[in-house]
C-alpha cells in the first residue's frame, strides 16, 4: 500500500488472503481432486469386517418369526442380529421416537431393517442375509394419505395416523373476492440422490464403548439417538464426521449408525457398512409427496384478498421431521405475498409408504408448486402480466405474513422478479424454437437431444417465472444453537488459529467459511479446521440453510472473545490501557486518530502472543422464535426468511412430450455473500435439483413398493439436462444476522421448479398440475 | 484368483479376488486406491471412471479379471510425481467445481480424456463428453467453467 500512515485493509492487501467476501478456496479441495479425501465409504481398517442389512419386502406385515441359524452357520459370518439384540430403546426419531432400529413384531414399510449380518466380505454377508428366514403375515398397506385419516383406516401407530395438523387462520374467516381461481396440485416423491452412499465405520473401544465415523448432517443428534438405542452414555459413543458425498436432507435421520455400532460391539471388531445405490433408496427419508388444493381470491385491482389451502403431506411409515415440514408448508403456504385473509390446513400423515422427511426446501418446495401455479392463473384471470401481478402483491420489509409475523429485514421479492425479467433471453433457435432450429442444426440443443427425435419441427418455446421463500434455521421455539471452539497460538513461530465445531461439512463449503471468518476476525492467515466430532458441543444440523448463519455466528463470537484476550495482552505490553487495536495481516495495528484514520502497526501478533494459548468455546444462539398458536397458527415462528426468483425458458416437443430447459436464471438475496463463488455454486446446484423435480425425478411407489430404486430408473439431471444459469446475487444485509448473512442453500430449489412448469404451461397451454411433468402429461397419451 | 495390473505406473497385485468382483472393488478394497468412487455400480453415474488401456471405462462394469494384465490410470495418477496438480485438478479447485467432490474423480478422468482428444472443446462438446458423469451438487456450471479453464491452461501457447 502506498499511503504513509497505513490503514489495515481487509479487502485490498490480500495478506492474509481468504477473508470474508472473497471466493476463498476450499481447504479440502486438493484432497478431493487427488482422490485422497476419505468419504464414509473409503474408511478402512486392517481387521474390519462388513455389515449388511436385511430389509422387509412388504410395506405392512406382521413378523411371525425370524430364524437366523443358517445365516449364522455360514463360513465367514461373525454375527447375525435381530430386534432382540438391541440393548437400549428399540425406537428412534428426530421428532418422535417411533422408528425401530430393527423391526420387532411388525414392519411398516418395504425396506424396513429387520436383521443385520457381519462377515469378512460384503458378498458373504449379503448371501448369509439371504439365508435368514423371516415369516411374515402381510397386511393391507395404507398408501393413500387422505384415506389414512379416515377413522376406519388401520392405525399404524398407537396415536393414530395423524402426525400433525397445522391450522393457519388470519383475517376474515368468510372472505369474498371479485376474481377467484382454484386448483389441485400434486407433487411426487423426490429423492436427495446424494452421490456418496450412506456409509460409516464403527470401532469398538474394548471398554464397552464405540467410535463411529460416519457421513452425516448432525453428529450430536445422531449421538443422542445411538446412545439411547445402545443403552450407553454419551462419553461412550463418540462420533467423527467421515467425508460426506452430499446430503440435501437425506442424512438428517439415522441410517446405518446404530446397526454398525451394534455389530461392532457384538463382534469386538471394526464394522464397515456401505449402502449400495439400491439400498440407499430404502435407507433414507425422501421429500414428502403432496396433494394440494388452493383457492385464491383477488380484487379487480389485482390485489390478493385471500388464500385458502388444504395440503396433505405423506410422511410414510415413520414421522422423521414431518411435523416441521408441515410447519413450513403451512406458515409459508401463501407464498411471498401480502394476503389479508389466510386459511390453510396442512396434514402430515402416517402411511405404509417409504418414510419422508427432510429434503432441501423442506415443505416450501411443495407449497410453491401450488401457489405459484395459482398466481399465474390469477394473473391470467385478471388480464395481468404474471410478473406484474406478483410484484403488485409482493412481500416487502414490514409486510405481515400468514402467521402475523412481520418481516423485519429486507424482502426484495419484487426486485428479484424484475431482475430475472430484465436478464437477456436466449436467442430463438439456441434451443430450437418454433421450427427455426435448423440454423444451428445442433441436435444436442433440442428436446430429445441426439436421440434425433426432432430437428425443430413441432417444438415450441415457453417462458415462466416463479418466486419462493423459506425460513432459515430451526423454527417454532426450537432452541437452535451452535458451539465453536477457537484457539490462537504460535506454532513453529507463526500464529495459527484452530477452529473446532461439530458442524457437518457436506459439500456446501462451511469449512471454507469457518476459515474465512477466523482470518477476518483474528487477522491470521493460517487457520486449521479441526476434524468435526463430538469432542466439542453441538453445532446443530447442517440443514435449514442455517450453518453459515448459526455456526458462522458461533465462530465469529468465539473469535471476538479470543481477540479481546489478545488485546488485553497487547495493551499490557504496550502500557496503553485505552489503546484501540485492530488485527490484520498477522499484525496488531494501533489506531491513533479518533476516526481510526491514522493507524500503524504495533507489532506481529505472534510476538505479542509468545507462549500464550488463547482458547474460547462459545455457544451461540440466533434470536428466539415461538411456537405458533395451535388454533390460529399465529406467532413469531421463524428466525429469518430467504427469497429467490427464477425465470425459466423451455422448448417442448409437443408430439413426443420431450422437454429441453433452455435457460434457468435466478436472482437471490443472500444478505451478504461470505464466499461469492460458493454462493453461486449453491444457487446453481439448488436450481438443478428443482429442475429435477419439475421434469424428471420421481420415486415411483405402487402399493407401498418403490419401483425404481436405481439411477437407471430414477433419473437425476445430467450436464445435458441442466442449461446455462445466470445468477444475480443481491446483498441486502439482515441486521439480525452475523455479517448480515441470509441462508443460501434452499431458496433456489423452491422457485426453479415452479418457473419451469410455468414455462411449460406457457409453451403448451396445458394445466400441468402434477410434478414431475412427464412426457405423457404433455402429449395426453 | 490373482489380478495383476499396472496402476498409475506401478504394478500391483490382488490375491483372493472373487470372480464377481469388479475392477472398482479391487482398486478400492484390495489395492488401496479408493479415489475412484462407487455411487451406483450400474454404469450410470461415472464416479468410477478410470482409464483401462487408454480408454475411459466405468470400473464398476469391468470384471476384475478383465483388467488382469491391463494398464490402468485412476484419479490418483493425475497429479505429477512431485505432487504438482494437473491443470484440470487445479482448475476444478479454482472454478468451484468441487463441492462434496464425490463426482470429481470420475469427472476429472472423463475431462482428461476429452481434452486429450479435443484440446479446444466447445461447451456442447464438454457437455457431451461429461454426459455420463452425474453431479448432484453443482448444477454443472462451475464444472464447465473448470474444463474451459483447464483447456486454456493446457494449450501450448498459454499452457504449463
Ligand atoms: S459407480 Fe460406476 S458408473 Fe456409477
Ligand atoms: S460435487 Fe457433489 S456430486 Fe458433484
Amino acid at each position: 500500500m502506498s499511503r504513509a500512515t497505513q490503514q489495515p485493509s481487509q479487502s485490498v492487501s490480500g495478506q492474509p488472503e481468504g477473508l470474508i467476501g472473497t471466493s476463498a478456496r476450499r481447504p479440502d479441495g486438493r484432497l478431493k481432486v487427488t482422490g485422497e479425501f476419505a468419504y464414509g465409504s473409503d474408511l478402512w481398517m486392517d481387521d474390519m469386517i462388513w455389515g449388511v442389512t436385511l430389509r422387509s419386502p412388504h410395506p405392512y406385515a406382521k413378523i411371525k418369526s425370524v430364524s437366523i441359524g443358517a445365516a449364522l452357520a455360514t463360513g465367514g459370518v461373525y454375527a447375525v442380529l435381530t430386534a432382540q439384540d438391541v440393548p437400549g430403546d428399540n425406537a428412534y426419531g428426530l421428532e418422535h421416537a417411533d422408528q425401530p432400529v430393527l423391526a420387532s413384531g411388525v414392519v411398516r414399510y418395504a425396506g424396513e431393517p429387520v436383521a443385520l449380518v457381519a462377515a469378512d466380505h460384503p458378498e458373504v454377508a449379503r448371501r448369509a442375509a439371504g439365508k435368514i428366514v423371516v415369516e411374515y403375515e402381510p397386511l393391507d398397506p395404507v398408501t393413500d394419505p387422505v384415506a389414512a385419516l379416515d377413522p376406519a383406516a388401520p392405525r399404524l401407530h398407537p396415536g393414530g395416523n395423524l402426525v400433525r395438523h397445522l391450522k393457519i387462520r388470519k383475517g376474515d374467516p368468510e372472505p369474498a373476492a371479485e376474481v377467484v381461481v382454484t386448483g389441485c396440485y400434486q407433487v411426487g416423491m423426490q429423492d436427495q440422490a446424494f452421490l456418496g452412499p450412506e456409509a460409516g465405520l464403527a470401532v469398538p473401544d474394548g471398554n464397552g464403548g464405540v467410535d463411529l465415523y460416519v457421513s452425516t448432517q448432525w453428529l450430536h443428534v445422531d449421538q443422542k439417538q445411538v446412545c439411547a438405542a445402545l443403552g450407553l452414555r454419551p462419553e461412550q459413543v463418540r462420533l467423527t464426521l467421515a467425508g460426506v458425498g452430499g446430503a440435501f436432507g437425506g442424512r438428517e435421520d439415522l441410517s446405518m449408525h446404530v446397526h454398525a455400532c451394534l455389530l461392532a460391539l457384538h463382534t469386538g471388531k471394526p464394522v464397515k457398512m456401505v449402502y449400495s445405490r439400491e439400498e440407499s433408496f430404502f435407507g433414507h427419508v425422501h421429500r414428502h409427496p403432496a396433494l394440494i388444493s388452493y383457492e385464491h381470491g383477488a380484487g379487480r385491482d389485482g390485489k390478493l384478498v385471500y388464500v385458502k389451502a388444504v395440503i396433505h403431506l405423506d410422511g410414510g411409515a415413520y414421522a422423521s421431521s414431518t411435523s416441521a415440514v408441515v410447519g413450513n408448508a403451512g406458515t409459508m403456504g401463501a407464498g411471498p405475498y401480502v394476503v389479508p385473509s389466510v386459511r390453510i390446513d396442512v396434514y402430515g400423515v402416517y402411511t405404509n409408504n417409504p418414510p419422508c422427511g427432510a429434503m432441501r426446501g423442506f415443505g416450501s418446495v411443495q407449497a410453491a408448486f401450488g401457489y405459484e401455479a395459482q398466481m399465474d392463473k390469477l394473473a391470467a384471470a385478471l388480464g395481468l402480466d404474471p410478473v406484474q401481478f406478483r410484484c403488485l402483491n409482493a412481500m416487502e420489509m414490514g409486510s405481515s405474513g400468514p402467521t402475523g409475523q412481520v418481516i423485519d429485514s429486507p424482502a426484495p421479492v419484487a426486485e428479484l422478479l424484475r431482475r430475472v425479467e430484465r436478464m437477456p433471453l436466449p436467442a430463438a433457435g439456441s434451443g430450437g424454437s418454433g421450427g427455426s432450429a435448423g440454423s444451428g442444426g445442433d441436435l444436442r440443443q433440442l428436446p430429445g437431444g441426439v436421440g434425433n427425435t426432432t430437428h425443430g419441427e413441432g417444438v415450441v418455446r415457453g417462458v415462466g417465472y416463479a418466486v419462493g421463500y423459506k425460513n432459515v434455521g430451526f423454527s417454532e421455539g426450537y432452541d437452535d444453537y451452535s458451539t465453536a471452539r477457537v484457539r490462537l497460538e504460535n506454532v513453529a513461530g507463526e500464529p495459527v488459529v484452530s477452529v473446532h465445531t461439530a458442524a457437518a461439512e457436506v459439500g456446501q463449503g462451511l469449512v471454507t467459511i469457518e476459515q474465512q471468518i477466523c482470518r477476518t476476525e483474528l487477522g491470521v492467515g493460517q487457520v486449521v479446521v479441526v476434524p468435526k466430532d463430538t469432542g466439542v458441543g453441538s453445532a446443530g444440523s447442517t440443514s435449514a440453510s442455517r450453518q453459515t448463519y448459526v455456526t458462522g455466528g458461533a465462530v465469529k463470537h468465539a473469535c471476538e472473545l479470543v481477540r479481546e484476550r489478545l488485546f488485553t495482552l497487547v495493551r499490557l505490553r504496550l502500557e496503553l490501557p485505552g489503546a484501540e487495536l485492530v488485527l490484520a495481516d498477522n499484525l496488531v495495528w494501533l489506531r491513533t486518530g479518533d476516526d481510526g484514520a491514522g493507524a500503524g502497526p504495533a507489532g506481529l501478533i505472534g510476538d505479542f502472543l509468545g507462549d500464550e494459548v488463547i482458547e474460547e468455546t462459545v455457544q451461540w444462539r440466533h434470536r428466539k422464535t415461538w411456537p405458533v398458536d395451535p388454533q390460529t397458527g399465529q406467532g413469531f415462528a421463524h428466525v429469518q426468511y430467504a427469497f429467490a426468483a427464477h425465470r425459466a425458458v423451455v422448448d417442448v416437443d409437443l408430439e413426443l412430450g420431450l422437454v429441453k430447459v433452455v435457460a434457468l436464471d435466478c436472482a437471490q438475496d443472500v444478505g451478504k455473500a461470505l464466499n461469492p463463488q460458493a454462493v453461486v455454486g449453491q444457487i446453481q446446484g439448488g436450481s438443478a435439483q428443482g429442475l429435477g423435480l419439475a421434469v424428471m425425478e420421481e420415486i415411483q411407489v405402487r402399493d407401498g413398493m418403490i419401483k425404481n430404486p436405481s439411477f437407471t430408473d430414477y433419473l437425476i439431471p445430467t450436464i445435458l439436462d441442466v442449461p446455462p444459469m445466470r445468477i444475480d446475487v443481491l446483498e441486502y444485509q439482515d441486521p439480525h444476522a452475523p455479517y448480515g448473512v441470509r441462508g443460501v442453500g434452499e431458496p433456489p430449489t423452491i422457485s426453479s421448479g415452479p418457473a419451469i412448469v410455468a414455462a411449460l404451461r406457457a409453451a403448451t397451454g396445458l394445466e400441468l398440475n402434477r410434478v414431475p411433468v412427464r412426457p405423457h402429461d404433455i402429449t395426453g397419451t | 484368483m490373482r489380478v495383476t495390473a499396472k496402476v498409475n505406473g506401478v504394478t500391483r497385485l490382488a490375491d483372493d479376488v472373487w470372480p464377481g468382483e469388479s475392477l472398482l472393488f479391487v482398486l478400492r478394497e484390495r489395492m488401496g486406491l479408493p479415489g475412484s468412487k462407487n455411487a451406483c455400480e450400474q454404469g450410470e453415474c461415472g464416479s468410477c471412471t478410470v482409464y483401462l488401456d487408454g480408454v475411459p471405462v466405468c470400473a464398476c462394469l469391468v470384471a476384475a479379471g478383465q483388467a488382469d494384465g491391463g494398464e490402468i490410470m485412476t484419479v490418483e495418477g493425475l497429479a505429477a510425481a512431485d505432487g504438482e496438480l494437473h491443470p484440470l485438478q487445479q482448475a476444478f479447485i479454482e472454478a468451484g467445481a468441487v463441492q462434496c467432490g464425490f463426482c470429481t474423480p470420475g469427472l476429472l478422468v472423463a475431462a482428461h480424456d476429452l481434452l486429450a482428444r479435443q484440446p479446444d472443446p466447445a461447451d456442447a462438446d464438454i457437455r457431451e463428453a461429461l454426459a455420463g458423469n452425474l453431479c448432484r451438487c453443482t448444477g454443472y456450471e462451475q464444472i464447465l467453467a473448470a474444463v474451459r479453464t483447464a483447456a486454456d491452461l493446457m494449450r501450448p501457447e498459454t499452457g504449463r
